[in-house]
């Protein structure tokens, strides 16, 4: 099979300038003081030649020495935390910003789309923004002509063709947008966290069309934090970490070793800390939580076979009405299993004084299936705001199988989201 | 189908030049389309849509009329007044409509150059498409004014064309300069308004070249648009106006010039554009 891509030590370096960090552009003046500056050094000391870095840059290695090859028709998954250099190592490959060092061999022609519908213009129709958004991605006119009915029935627009996208509701613009771009013909195709856009209905047609497109046996190098999607489109997976390459080869093995990465980021007392790095709230303050099982406190190692106490301690500062502290149940894919609030089994809203409290929840055992889960803890006042970061605390647990379900057959995979030990009932009827 | 081009290349430090002008070939339909985008939008939501680029270039004229030739009674070299004055106007608007959005084209299409790969140099060439089409119609106007003074051209005419193009290079060659400036130092945008608007009175356009001191005329020829301007009005009143060789080579020699450094800092500059925008 021949080589598609070929990344050799690969850098990209940034600078970052401290002090403005409102403005990312210089203005001219403080460059010419920056110049006078060292201009006058030089003169001062002609013959040292250290460079007098001004102490408001540093160096940023947005990427560092990767290293891969990508065999012509691999689906590529691009995984990492935020930071971790997948949109820079796209940039580089869709030749928008220059590497640092380092050399990328490509063979074919390639198409990104970083950005669903880049250089759409809104005083233009639907049917001129087709041909602007195609030529910018790459397509000849000829092509978009020969592609023109596709693009429009499979964005559903058909009605709206003469009309400026202004006027456009935002689904009807990503759908448009979208469509685009799926028609684009390339051997290698690059694509940024595009699928995170339009309801979930037009999600899944985009998903299906990317689908179809892997199948024609192009490249295909996809980023995404939709792990379940990569999972399904791709057959290779490069996991960065902070600019390095952490892993290159199967997607399972790859998505596999980064959930482990964000198991090991985080102990009890990390936990703790982040609870009291949340922002200040003026009537609520989320002081600790803690996971325990049998009235044993447990990191990270969860049985299913016994109940899973989650308690959240806080402080009501002055009197809130409606505050409803939350706890999802999230899989590795990251979908919600369940979301329980602590004042759900009320009637009536609550009005809660100040002072200090504790909420548990018990989940019962028989329920979470033996993989990797998240545990989200959040709260807020119904209907007016989060009172801890929308995203709230995040704890990840490896469960293990201690419960009864499916106890007789150990090897058999466990099939479903949760491992509910539900009652059944067997009757001899006849013999 | 497209054309399906199999071609390998390596994507280096230092070394995007290799390809540069062939893609810059390659990629001459987004420049059809970007040139054709600025054109379609300018006068959308405009009431009276391209009738500003008539109206605009005939009020500055009438402006000048008044102040220059009734006021203060400037010579016209024996051509009508009105005349006399369009015939500058039309390579001045050119130019600092040209050059104004020239400098300002890559700031305007920043999510373009953050999220796509072309040449660059795309952008800025495109801009300056709509200031010809703006041209190509205040030239209808000029021929109104010429049939309304019973005024009619001679062979001169047929050199207009190459001083437009001087005109554009002036204005590619000083805009590239500025646009690569402008990504990195906000600065310039206040600059570009200024330069226009003091060029508009060092450059001849509501009087002639003539009334120049002797002494102070090489000087005066180092910008460029002297050249341009008086070539123009040498074209339209068929010889009737001065034109020397010197400014004219020295016209030809400073825009050279201005578009040697224009497009030499812009291919410095070009690849650091993304991370810089």
């Amino acid at each position: 099979m021949s080589i598609a891509i070929k990344v050799e030590n690969l850098s990209k370096k940034y600078i970052i300038q401290h002090e403005k960090k409102t403005a990312d552009y210089e203005t001219f003046s403080e460059s010419l003081i920056q110049g006078s500056k060292n201009l006058a050094n030089k003169i001062i000391q002609p013959f040292t030649h250290t460079e007098i870095a001004p102490h408001t840059q540093e160096e940023f290695w947005a990427l560092k020495d990767i290293n891969f090859e990508i065999n012509q028709g691999d689906k590529v998954g691009i995984i990492g935390r935020n930071g971790a250099g997948k949109s820079t190592l796209l940039k580089v490959l869709s030749r928008i910003t220059e590497p640092t060092s380092g050399k990328v061999h490509i063979n074919g022609r390639i198409a990104s789309l970083l950005e669903v519908g880049t250089g759409f213009h809104p005083e233009l129709t639907g049917r001129e923004n087709i041909f602007l958004n195609g030529a910018i991605l790459g397509m000849s006119r000829k092509e978009i002509k020969l592609k023109f009915d596709e693009i429009v029935a499979f964005a559903e627009v058909e009605k709206f063709l003469d009309t400026p996208v202004k006027r456009y509701s935002s689904g009807m613009y990503v759908r448009l947008a979208f469509a685009v771009a799926a028609h684009l013909e390339s051997d290698i195709l690059v694509i940024d966290e595009v699928l995170a856009v339009g309801d979930i209905q037009f999600q899944k047609k985009c998903l299906g069309k990317m689908g179809e497109v892997s199948k024609e046996g192009r490249t295909v190098l996809f980023v995404s934090h939709n792990l379940s999607a990569i999972k399904q489109l791709c057959n290779k997976g490069v996991l960065l970490r902070q600019g390095v390459l952490g892993s290159y080869g199967n997607t399972e093995d790859v998505i596999k070793l980064y959930l482990q990465d964000s198991i090991k980021n985080k102990d009890n007392i990390f936990l703790k800390k982040e609870i009291d790095s949340f922002p200040e709230d003026p009537d609520f303050r989320m002081t600790d939580v803690v996971l325990s099982q049998c009235g044993k406190k447990v990191e990270k190692i969860v049985q299913n076979g016994a109940p899973l106490e989650v308690t959240i301690k806080y402080q009501v500062k002055n009197e809130i009405i409606g505050l409803r502290i939350f706890v999802d149940m999230l899989d590795s894919q990251e979908t919600i299993l369940f979301r329980s609030f602590h004042d759900e089994n009320h009637a009536e809203i609550v009005s809660m004084m100040p002072g200090y409290y504790e909420s548990k929840l018990t989940i019962p055992s028989g329920i979470l299936a033996p993989f990797q889960h998240f545990i989200c803890v959040k709260s807020g006042v119904f209907g007016i705001r989060y009172t801890t970061p929308e995203v709230g605390v995040r704890i990840p647990i490896e469960v293990e199988h201690t419960s009864n379900y499916n106890r007789a057959y150990p090897g058999d995979k466990i099939v479903g989201c949760l491992a509910l030990s539900l009652n059944w009932n067997i009757e001899g009827l006849r013999q | 189908m497209t054309e399906k081009q199999e071609f390998q290349f390596t994507i280096e430090a230092g070394k995007a030049e290799r390809h540069y002008w062939e893609d810059l070939w390659r990629y001459r339909e987004l420049f059809y389309i970007l040139a054709w985008r600025d054109i379609s939008v300018r006068y959308k939501q405009t009431v009276i849509g391209v009738l500003w680029a008539v109206l605009r270039p005939l009020l500055t004229m009438i402006i000048f009329v008044l102040v220059f030739d009734k006021i203060a009674k400037l010579p016209s070299e024996g051509v009508p007044y009105p005349i006399f004055v369009f015939a500058a106007m039309l390579p001045w608007t050119f130019f600092s409509s040209s050059f104004s959005d020239a400098s300002n084209s890559l700031i305007g299409n920043a999510n373009l150059i953050s999220k796509v790969y072309f040449p660059r140099l795309i952008i800025p060439v495109a801009s300056i498409v709509v200031s010809v089409v703006d041209f190509a119609i205040s030239f209808c106007l000029l021929i109104v004014l010429m049939a309304w003074y019973n005024y009619w051209p001679s062979w001169q005419i047929v050199t207009l064309p190459l001083f437009l193009l001087l005109g554009f290079f002036a204005a590619l060659g000083s805009g590239l300069f500025i646009a690569s400036l402008n990504v990195k130092y906000r600065d310039f945008r206040f600059v570009i308004p200024f330069v226009v608007q003091i060029g508009l009175y060092i450059s001849p356009v509501g009087f002639s070249t003539t009334i120049v001191p002797e002494e102070y005329q090489l000087l005066y020829y180092l910008n460029p648009m002297v050249g341009v301007i008086d070539g123009f009005r040498w074209a339209i009143s068929g010889g009737t106006t001065a034109l020397n060789e010197v400014e004219l080579l020295m016209s030809v020699g400073m825009v050279v010039f201005f578009c040697i450094i224009g497009i030499v800092r812009f291919r410095k500059t070009e690849k650091t554009f993304a991370d810089v925008i």
